[in-house]
């Protein structure tokens, strides 16, 4: 298969360098962001003045309850929480 | 086997069994796909880069369990990548008021070409730890002999006929993972 010599392969290499550490790592996070929000959506269910206070200001309640909102889908969880 | 030289299919299904770390192996293999999908293809900023990569791996996540293939994971990662990009095109196109049919014309062009380059570099788990870090860094990395030789504690003299060894060896591997057609077995 000569279409595949020492300098095609080596273009090849090239065309995919690394994405952003940050990124990748984010998305290798995802099912602990998961597990957070499944923890937080049960707590609301059993705890009508915790789903309150999240939907009031969810920022605020998970920063209270000692969850760090950055590390959460907010996006998500307001779905989660309004379903 | 370790978890990178699993095949696709064998790698899915420990995602979907919930193991954490076949999901980190899973993201790492298609990070560089996703990314350049995003970046070559559609050349999205890096912003809109940034959130089509989560989203993509956001979905795949949410939808391991309705796979209905795990061998498709890599065409099926491919096509939602390409689906985001273009719907993230359309979203820029309505602010910024330009044509929104008016996306990159070599697409699939340059698709193809990222087919390929995963494929070698699925080609590259096969080579020693050292060559497959030499070749990365020059090549995909674009680092300089100099800092390969202090990373790797070798001689920067000795980086150059190591890339060529290295290429070599990557090329028998992936002529024999990618037969010529009408090649004898």
């Amino acid at each position: 298969m000569t279409a595949y010599d020492e300098h095609r392969l080596a273009e090849l290499i090239k065309a995919l360098p690394p994405a952003p550490a940050a990124w990748v790592e984010a998305a290798q996070e995802l099912p602990l962001v998961h597990a957070r929000l499944d923890d937080i959506v049960a707590r609301a269910e059993a705890d009508a003045a915790f789903r309150e206070a999240l939907i009031a200001d969810l920022e605020e309640a998970l920063r209270l309850e000692g969850y760090e909102p950055d590390a959460i889908s907010l996006d998500e969880l307001r779905r989660r929480l309004e379903s | 086997m370790q978890l990178a030289s699993l095949p696709d299919a064998q790698l899915v299904a420990r995602c979907r069994k919930g193991d954490e770390e076949a999901w980190r192996e899973l993201v790492a293999r298609f990070s560089r796909y996703v990314f350049a999908i995003s970046t070559q293809a559609f050349r999205l900023r890096s912003e809109d880069a940034e959130d089509v990569f989560q989203e993509v791996f956001a979905r795949t996540y949410q939808h391991l369990e309705k796979l209905r293939d795990d061998e498709a994971i890599r065409p099926w990662i491919g096509q939602l990548t390409r689906r985001l990009c273009i719907d993230r095109l359309r979203a820029s196109s309505r602010e910024e008021i330009v044509d929104p049919e008016a996306l990159p014309g070599d697409v699939d062009e340059v698709m193809t070409t990222l087919d390929e380059a995963l494929a070698v570099h699925e080609a590259m788990a096969e080579l020693t730890e050292n060559c497959r870090e030499i070749l990365d860094r020059f090549f995909a990395r674009d680092e300089s002999y100099q800092t390969i030789g202090s990373a790797l504690e070798i001689p920067s003299g000795t980086i150059a006929s190591r890339i060529s060894r290295c290429l070599a060896r990557l090329r028998e591997i992936f002529e024999g993972r990618n037969p010529a057609p009408g090649a004898s077995s």
